[in-house]
């Protein structure tokens, strides 16, 4: 039944009014997910693209019982609506917004831990979970088109790769269960350990693609679980091969320093454990139609 | 991937810069004078009043005294000779690329009897979610080499985000190097002004590489390196002034103004891709194909006609590119408009080398299509690995 999210998850926009907000909460919408209404500070009472907006999110969960909800406010506020988020009683929170500082966010990683809410990104694309044909709970900025239903779970630190991704599954024909970007930060709120433990006990998801980058240790501390937590196959590619030290490649999470986080590291730790390596980012797709049928899936 | 002008990139100060700060915070740094020409070195000698002193060249790549940056000298005259052989010059670190960085302002500081040297810094530890404080008795080597080597010879203090470093902590990296009475007393001033200034000012680095004990008890910032955090920036405007464009590429800082993330590299393909982890993908596709990436470039996801037009610009203003790879994976941004970039920036700057061209995602069709029509000489793909394989062959063949 996939993962964090199926397609009765009832969502909150955060940031509901605003510009990114009102857009990607209409494609949200056109694919069926279920947004029960936004938050904007000032502009409550009011009524947006069809569903109630609210002054707090303590109101908005309180009328809506949403579970669910999604940042798309600048960076500069975005770790306060983290906290709002978090205090109003919602289980998951996907943070959109890029730019937050990493002080803002250690802030929120202490005053979360060992509380009942996951946060997925900053700086990602969000949580998709297909439910059928052009038909899902869409938490994010992905096309939703690319999708399709199915048994591969993704996890990502990036955004066009994760498409690219998805899209060569969804041509093989198989598709996905759930696809999370995790985002390119590097203070993540939701891990690959933490999709890796989701996806291993979810019924629907039979193999899992998991995307890699240059800069931290994730994808080794993501290997040690897999060697000893993961029977489902893994496909991987880890992007930045030519990255150069001491450069952060686009994403803040990105950067190879002092000789650690390089994308050679982390593909030997990653086929030591038994995960099939993408050789180039037009083969993750064909990698795991093969790698599925040497596991005996169809 | 929504943010108010987004700047991923910490931001590096020079030594002399990060002194001043630093001294806001109660911490003891070696003092100086910065000086621009060997005039003004020779002044900032007479104005310290002391018998030796040290010219430092001020650029923003760390090993410095390999290169032949720190100088010691005994007079004014020295001072001037040093400083006027430094500025202008050209110098080669480790740390910097081949071609070396020029070197445009010195900081004359004074000279000290040192006693001892340690290594103190501040940075994010990404697997515990907070900064961590590293101490070390080993003072002036690379940290990076004592962890692989000698773990043991670091102490490692988390810090809380909101508190900082608790005086305990500080007790015990006081304790760890072995510092007694009066001089472990400043220690701990030192160790806690700087918690205080790497918390308050979003750094995103702070070392202090040697810390000295001088022969007279005194705890002393030899060096000081403090990278900012980019993204908090907005808040710190003070710390935002302090940016020297001179220590960047300047394509990088063109590439800064239309929000576009590029990085110069040394390979002659410039590539244009949309988001940064297909851009990185990208470049190791290039790679696999025998060619080598002139460039990281990531055009993001809200790119419109004009981002794509000057993000041409600065790749074929690079006289290394020999030929271009554009890979866009249209999600949100449509093909369509990426293809009339394309195009109109193809028409704008008169293109003379091959350009290969990877559309996917929506409206790919209709984006395919405009490039087929548009009567330049576009070699279309449709993989990322056969658009890899055809700007590669192109490069090759005009070699």
């Amino acid at each position: 039944m996939a993962i964090f999210i199926d397609e009765n998850t009832k969502v909150l926009v955060q940031g509901y009014t605003g510009k990114n907000g009102t857009f990607h909460s209409e494609q949200a919408l056109a694919y069926g997910t279920h947004v029960v209404g936004g938050v904007t500070p000032g502009k409550g009472g009011q009524e947006h693209l069809g569903k109630p907006v609210f002054n707090t999110m303590a109101e908005a969960v309180a009328t809506t019982g949403a579970e669910a909800s999604v940042i798309y406010v600048p960076a500069a506020f975005a770790a306060d609506s983290i906290a709002e988020a978090a205090d109003s009683g919602v289980r998951l929170i996907v943070c959109i917004t890029e730019g937050i500082p990493v002080l803002d966010m250690a802030k929120i990683h202490d005053s979360l831990q060992g509380r009942d809410v996951r946060v997925v990104g900053p700086n990602c694309p969000g949580v998709i979970t297909p439910a059928g044909e052009n038909r899902g709970c869409k938490i994010g900025i992905m096309p939703a088109y690319i999708h399709q239903p199915g048994s591969v779970g993704i996890v990502s630190r990036s955004g066009t790769l994760t498409y690219e991704a998805v899209w060569q599954v969804t041509q093989q024909g198989l598709g996905q269960s759930t696809c999370v970007g995790i985002g390119g930060d590097p203070l993540p709120g939701t891990n690959f350990i933490d999709c890796l433990r989701a996806f291993e006990a979810d019924d629907q998801t039979d193999s899992i693609i998991m995307i890699g980058e240059i800069g931290g240790t994730a994808e080794e501390e993501a290997a040690e679980f897999i060697r000893d937590h993961v029977t489902k196959p893994v496909v991987s590619f880890i992007a930045g091969r030519t990255a150069p030290p001491g450069k952060r490649m686009g994403h803040a999470g990105a950067i190879i320093s002092g000789g650690s986080g390089t994308a050679t590291a982390k593909i030997e730790a990653l086929e030591s454990v038994g995960v099939r390596m993408a050789a180039n980012p037009s083969v993750i797709g064909a990698t795991m139609a093969d790698f599925r049928k040497e596991r005996g899936l169809a | 991937m929504v943010g108010l002008n987004p700047r991923p990139y910490p931001m590096k100060i020079h030594e002399y810069q990060a002194k001043e700060i630093l001294e806001n915070y109660g911490v003891r740094v070696q003092s100086g004078v910065v000086a621009e020409s060997p005039e003004q070195a020779a002044a900032a000698f007479e104005q310290l009043g002391m018998p030796l002193a040290v010219v430092k060249a001020q650029i923003h790549a760390g090993g410095r005294g390999k290169g032949g940056g720190v100088k010691l000298v005994r007079s004014a005259a020295e001072a001037a000779e040093e400083a006027g052989a430094m500025l202008g010059m050209m110098l080669k670190t480790p740390q910097t690329g081949p071609e070396g960085q020029k070197v445009r302002k010195v900081f004359v500081a004074e000279g000290l009897d040192l006693a001892q040297e340690f290594y103190l810094g501040i940075a994010l530890d990404r697997r515990l979610g907070q900064p961590v404080m590293m101490v070390s008795a080993e003072g002036g080597v690379e940290i990076e080499e004592v962890a692989a080597s000698n773990p043991e010879a670091i102490l490692r203090l988390p810090l809380d985000p909101r508190q900082g470093l608790l005086p305990y902590q500080a007790r015990r990296a006081a304790f760890f190097l072995g510092l007694q009475g009066g001089t472990f007393k400043k220690a701990l001033s030192f160790l806690q002004g700087l918690s205080r200034a790497y918390l308050e000012l979003d750094c995103s680095l702070a070392e202090i590489n040697p810390l000295v004990i001088t022969e007279d008890g005194e705890v002393v910032a030899l060096d000081a390196k403090i990278n900012f955090d980019g993204s908090a920036l907005y808040r710190h405007p003070k710390v935002a002034a302090m940016r020297d464009v001179h220590e960047e590429d300047p394509k990088e800082v063109e590439a800064s103004k239309f929000d576009l993330n590029y990085i110069a590299l040394e390979g002659n393909i410039g590539c244009m891709v949309n988001g940064a982890g297909l851009a990185m993908a990208t470049m190791d596709t290039i790679q696999l194909h025998g060619g080598s990436p002139a460039n990281f470039l990531d055009v993001g996801g809200g790119a419109e006609e004009e981002n794509i037009t000057e993000a041409f610009r600065i790749l074929i203003s690079d006289p290394n590119v020999k030929g271009i790879l554009v890979n866009i994976f249209g999600g949100i941004m449509r093909c369509d408009v990426i293809a009339r970039g394309v195009i109109a920036a193809a028409r704008n700057v008169e293109l003379k080398i091959p350009l290969v061209v990877r559309l996917e995602g929506t409206n790919v069709k209709e984006g395919r299509q405009l490039l087929a029509e548009s009567g330049l000489a576009i070699s279309p793909a449709t993989s990322l690995d056969e658009a890899a394989r055809m700007v590669c062959e192109a490069v090759h063949a005009l070699a």
